[in-house]
């Protein structure tokens, strides 16, 4: 069996003869049809974001796809009368910070294909007249559509003005953190949630702690046991949400809690959400009278979580706490221990958090006041 | 390699250093012995550049129980840390 090709992350339009029928520059009417339109409201339904590279006059072009409808769907647009495509294409890529794998590039001209195909052999290129069968081919099929899938447009758009707003900030990045009103949402995981973690922890490799991929089905057996605690956390702020943005998997034993699994979205590193995470857990571990013991695989690229696990007091040391914690069966992991104290809410975010030493009682609400 | 003295990092040339590149990040101008995490100044994320600023500036590898927090708390427990592991490696 041939291996599943490659999700497209981007589909690049291109406008005349393609996204629409007409030429804009020689008439003044050019029409979508309901074919493609279906197209541009499918794909992103299944959170493939779409741009457009287009030699036009942008002004006139992008009041064109307002008028019929569709501006909003399209991210970082390039339309003008220069560069070249493949100029245009690669740009589109950098600033989603995208790989040319994940790029597909329609467009009705053979030369224009032959351009972005020349400099991006790996951009996979379209004929205008298949836009139609797009939403048939698997390469715009992802297995599971998620509430963060859906979104994805949205929260490309808020992460965009989030960063213009961070660029023309000049104090401390502390400081600009505050200005943002961050509330960091933990809750126990349901079914829903669990597709979200799948596509986190497929996604997230700087952050992932234990090194260990959990798959759906692993953590979706783990939700009805009660002895394990599936948490997910989201984030939002007041430029929107950034969806599902930690996992975390810990296993309850009488004198310890085992952290099995720490997985945060790189998306998330500059707002400290690791870390508060982690004092959220010391917090939560010190009201229950119990001692933390977290997996750790050193990887070349989870740098960060260990200096989190290290900066927040976790160490190398045997304690009797973990007395009833079987071996773990993963090859190189080894355990750091934290003997946790109360921990001073954060100042730049809220956390809602569950009561992880009753599944009853009442979420509680840890951090500087919702404003 | 053969090494003398002068090539030896000093403390004030450490602390130099750290307080450049404090101030560069932080846009605010630090005391050698002032607590860097107490202030809510430095975010998790800065702790990570600290770390990697302090191995590739001094060509140190801070591991295991050296990465600390209690390490990277001033200007002045970086020094000592660097001088220490500066050492080590010597050795």
């Amino acid at each position: 069996m041939a291996d599943e090709p490659t999700l497209v992350k981007c589909l690049i339009w291109d406008l005349d003869n393609t996204l629409w029928e007409g030429t804009l520059v020689e008439q003044d009417k050019v029409t979508l049809t309901d074919a493609v339109r279906k197209v541009i409201v499918g794909l992103d339904e299944r959170g493939i974001l779409q741009s457009v590279s287009s030699r036009n006059d942008f002004d006139n072009a992008w009041s064109r796809l307002e008028e019929l409808g569709v501006a909003e769907y399209f991210v970082v647009p390039r339309i003008g009368w220069t560069p070249a495509k493949s100029v245009m294409v690669k740009e589109i890529a950098d600033e989603l910070s995208f790989a040319l794998e994940t790029i597909a590039f329609i467009d009705d001209m053979p030369a224009e294909r032959a351009d972005v195909s020349y400099h991006h052999p790996v951009v996979r290129c379209y004929e205008a007249e298949r836009a139609a069968e797009l939403l048939e081919l698997p390469e715009f099929t992802p297995a599971v559509l998620t509430v963060d899938g859906r979104r994805r447009r949205q929260m490309y758009k808020a992460a965009a003005r989030r960063e213009t707003a961070r660029s023309e900030f000049t104090g401390p990045d502390e400081h600009f953190l505050r200005t943002l009103g961050i509330v960091l949402r933990i809750v126990r995981a349901t079914e829903e949630e669990i597709t979200r973690v799948e596509e986190l922890t497929l996604r997230t490799s700087q952050m992932n702690a234990t090194g260990v991929h959990y798959s759906d089905e692993t953590l979706r057996a783990l939700l009805a046991d009660e002895t394990h605690e599936v948490l997910v956390a989201t984030l939002d702020d007041k430029f929107g949400a950034y969806g599902a943005v930690g996992v975390l998997l810990i296993e309850k034993f009488e004198h310890a809690w085992n952290v099995k699994l720490l997985a945060t979205s790189c998306r998330v590193v500059f707002s400290g959400a690791g870390t508060v995470l982690l004092r959220w857990l010391a917090d939560a571990a010190t009201n229950a009278g119990v001692h933390l013991v977290a997996d750790f695989r050193r990887t070349d690229r989870n740098r960060m979580a260990e200096v989190a696990y290290r900066f927040a007091g976790f160490r190398s040391e045997d304690c009797a706490c973990a007395a009833g914690i079987p071996p773990t069966s993963e090859p190189g992991i080894e355990r750091l221990h934290l003997a946790p104290t109360r921990q001073e809410p954060p100042g730049t975010m809220t956390v809602h958090a569950p009561d992880l030493g009753s599944p009853e009682a009442a979420d509680l609400v840890w951090g500087v006041a919702e404003s | 390699m053969p090494e003398s003295a002068s090539e030896h990092l000093t403390t004030a040339a450490i602390e130099q250093r750290l307080l450049g590149f404090l101030l560069e990040r932080t846009k605010i101008e630090w005391e050698v012995g002032q607590d860097l995490f107490d202030t809510g100044v430095v975010s998790s994320l800065l702790a990570m550049e600290l770390v990697v600023f302090v191995e590739k500036t001094f060509d140190v590898a801070v591991e295991r129980e050296d990465l600390a927090l209690h390490n990277f708390r001033t200007v002045r427990a970086m020094t000592d840390l660097v001088l220490r592991l500066g050492k080590a490696t010597d050795a």
